[in-house]
């Protein structure tokens, strides 16, 4: 008896042993890309590909490039800033968007509520790329096609259907409390504002981080909407033009500085949201 | 389908005219006029306002703009003898992609009228019926606190719709309309015109030329989203399972470690890897200086092997979002079934096969789906690694590891036949309302949303 014990007590210890040996490797792999991207931001020699992973000498005119614009066509500052006045915006309407959308459709009942929630549905099912030249053209129809202007109001435009997630949390809020103080004489006004809302501070939290890290990712929308003008593009396609054909090899470590230096605020506050991220994608996803 | 939401029994809008008093038959012609009548000032000027302001624009490019429709055009641009000066003219030509925006433009502009037309009969209705009964009529004071409770959903909704008209509907409108004209690379306007084909298009892309492209990225398509789906979600279960198993430490900072890789925009971590893997790239060269390779490895310029990366390099993205949601489940699951499968001797693999990954499976089917569809439309991990190529040169505009959404990303942006595009977007849509429909009729999950 006493020998079974310890024989399974040493193949739970060999479990735990392989457990931990194969999340080591896992988060080695995954870790691996990061880390390389971090190296090769403070890589003073050579180009795009070097054959090995430790840079030989360690430098930060990466960064200065980067941000002084040697080149005078990549101007990173200005793009951070574009990005920055786009994302703020897009935050800002999108949230009003969304969680006026999903209130709307969650809690109030009205005739067309549910023909509605079958349309966006069917709608969303069309692929994005499908329309963006339509899109492009209309904004050319109302002259702004190229300003940061045009790109707020297609990302704001598009949050009107991503209302799932937060509709999916506000049907868990009980029916009961709108109704107590619909006897205690409140109109919907304000239960939204005073009840609800006040509730809701996950999911706010949720959509406005969301709404605000579009931007910063986007770079295939902006990108037709902007054209060839340079001096209004977003981080996004801004670094994604660096890495064309021609400029690859001699931008490469430049381009490295740049996604280190956007991937820094973005993992910030996608781990700060991550348990909001939980919640809304499982209340979302598996309900 | 339709519950009746109020019990009373409305007249017909033919029997308004035919009891109604002048207002009321006035305003079938006068938008508005029973509620100037009626002293509800506000509410007749924006009826008569948008009457007056859709007559007069109907007039000015209206009708105009939907009788260009049918043809999308007929002077073509280019030089024509004017007869005045003697000399040839440049003359400048219609342009068919203009005139089917604005035409789409207008049919909406009607269809928005039409409905404020409706809503004017129903509040002339309504003010006839209250009078009837002697009821006092609502004032615009009335109407206005409304908007804050029983048609609340109106003020919420209403800005955001208007978005929705004009940056998806439209341009949906737009580009399906595209899908039955002849729109390619040969018709570019403003130089040339383009006018409709009717099905022509779809007949070339089913059983025409664009056939031998079509149906093997439909299939690599239907591959790489089932693979992607399926390896993704068990690998991520196993992930997520072995940082829950009992006794190990710091899960926190487990769980954290691969979040984090979930944090770096995508068109970052792909790019990397992109270059990673190149045939001159640190993993070939650091492969090449070991010994243990002579040649370069074709990572992504291989058509298999591209293929086999592309699946490889997606684990790594998707296994973190899966383990991140299924960590949730996995605490909820219920253990006391699990310790009772140990006590009759099962051990860890059949525990995992008979009870944990069926629950996971339950409960996490409704987001497998979405994910496949997701998956279908993948289009960052595509462009991005391989940029569809390598290329082949039995397709049309697309390479070997095209899916649909890039080939009609290609499509639009570098070949310019916007026709094929649209009907590989409506082929699409076809393709991932089926699995959704079938979802919705499979699932338990999916029935009330």
């Amino acid at each position: 008896m006493a020998k079974k014990e310890i024989n399974y007590k040493a193949q739970k210890k060999r479990t735990k042993l392989l457990v931990y040996a194969i999340l080591t490797i896992m988060s080695v792999v995954w870790l691996f890309p990061i880390v390389w991207i971090v190296l090769n931001s403070f890589r003073e020699e050579g180009g795009a590909f070097v054959p090995y992973i430790i840079p030989k000498h360690f430098t930060l005119s990466n960064y200065a490039k980067l941000i002084t614009d040697a080149s005078g066509n990549y101007p990173f500052v200005r793009w951070f800033v574009n990005t920055l006045i786009v994302s703020v915006c897009t935050c800002v309407l999108s949230t009003f968007i969304t969680i006026s959308m999903s209130y709307a459709l969650s809690r109030l009942r009205f005739k067309l509520r549910r023909p509605f929630l079958k349309v966006a549905l069917v709608l969303n099912m069309f692929p994005a790329f499908m329309s963006m030249i339509a899109i492009y053209y209309i904004l050319k129809a109302l002259n702004l096609a190229g300003s940061l202007l045009a790109l707020i109001l297609v990302y704001s435009a598009g949050a009107a259907l991503t209302f799932y997630v937060a509709k999916g949390f506000f049907d868990t809020i009980p029916m009961a409390l709108d109704e107590s103080a619909m006897i205690d004489g409140a109109n919907k006004w304000q239960i939204f504002t005073k009840i609800t809302l006040p509730l809701s501070k996950p999911i706010i939290v949720y959509t406005a981080l969301t709404a605000f890290m579009g931007p910063w990712m986007d770079f295939i929308f902006a990108k037709i909407i902007m054209g060839d003008d340079v001096k209004n593009y977003t981080v996004a396609i801004g670094l994604y033009s660096m890495m064309t054909q021609t400029t690859a090899n001699s931008l490469f470590m430049t381009f490295t500085a740049g996604c280190v230096l956007i991937a820094i605020p973005i993992t910030l506050l996608f781990i700060y949201m991550q348990k909001y991220y939980v919640e809304g994608v499982t209340s979302g996803a598996v309900k | 389908m339709f519950k009746k939401y109020s019990t009373e029994q409305h007249i017909t809008f033919r029997e308004l005219f035919m009891k109604g008093g002048l207002p009321e038959k006035l305003s079938f012609i006068i938008m508005g006029f029973s509620n100037f009548a009626n002293k509800q000032i506000l509410k007749g000027l924006i009826f008569l306002v948008a009457e007056v302001g859709f007559l007069f624009w109907l007039i000015r490019n209206g009708i105009h703009a939907l009788a260009m429709l049918q043809t999308l055009g007929t002077k073509k641009q280019g030089l024509v003898y004017n007869s005045k000066l003697g000399m040839d003219v440049l003359q400048k030509g219609d342009n068919s992609m203009l005139i089917l925006l604005f035409g789409i433009a207008a049919i909406l502009i009607c269809i928005v009228l039409v409905v404020l037309y409706i809503v004017n009969l129903k509040s002339a209705r309504h003010i006839f019926e209250l009078k009837a009964a002697g009821k006092p009529l609502p004032t615009a004071k009335d109407d206005l606190k409304s908007l804050l409770n029983e048609r609340f959903h109106q003020t919420l909704m209403t800005v955001p719709l208007m978005g929705v008209l004009f940056f998806t509907i439209l341009p949906l409108l737009y580009m399906i309309s595209i899908a039955f004209t002849n729109y390619d690379h040969n018709n570019l306007p403003p130089k040339n015109l383009f006018t409709w084909v009717g099905f022509h298009n779809f007949s070339n892309v089913i059983t025409g030329d664009i056939a031998s492209t079509f149906f093997p990225v439909l299939g690599w398509t239907l591959v790489w989203a089932v693979v992607a789906t399926v390896s993704c979600f068990f690998f991520g279960v196993i992930l997520a399972l072995l940082i829950n198993t009992k006794g190990i430490k710091l899960k926190k900072m487990w769980r954290t470690i691969f979040i984090l890789t979930m944090a770096v925009p995508q068109f970052i971590s792909l790019l990397i890897m992109r270059n990673l893997l190149n045939d001159a790239g640190p993993v070939n060269a650091i492969l090449k200086s070991w010994g243990w390779i002579s040649k370069s490895i074709p990572f992504l310029t291989d058509p298999t092997m591209a293929k086999f990366s592309i699946i490889v390099v997606n684990l790594w993205i998707g296994i973190p979002a899966t383990m991140l949601i299924t960590t949730g489940i996995i605490q909820n699951l219920d253990q006391e079934q699990i310790e009772a499968a140990v006590m009759d001797g099962a051990n860890k693999f059949q525990i995992f096969r008979s009870i944990t990954f069926p629950q996971i499976l339950f409960v996490m089917m409704p987001s497998l789906i979405q994910q496949l569809i997701g998956n279908i439309n993948n289009f960052n991990v595509i462009y991005l690694l391989t940029g569809g190529g390598p290329t082949n040169s039995n397709y049309y505009g697309a390479g070997s590891t095209d899916l649909l959404v890039t080939w009609l990303y290609n499509l639009t942006v570098n070949t310019m036949d916007y026709n094929l595009a649209s009907v590989i977007g409506i082929l699409i849509f076809i393709l991932s309302a089926v699995f959704s429909l079938w979802a919705y009729t499979h699932t338990n999950s999916y029935k009330e949303g």
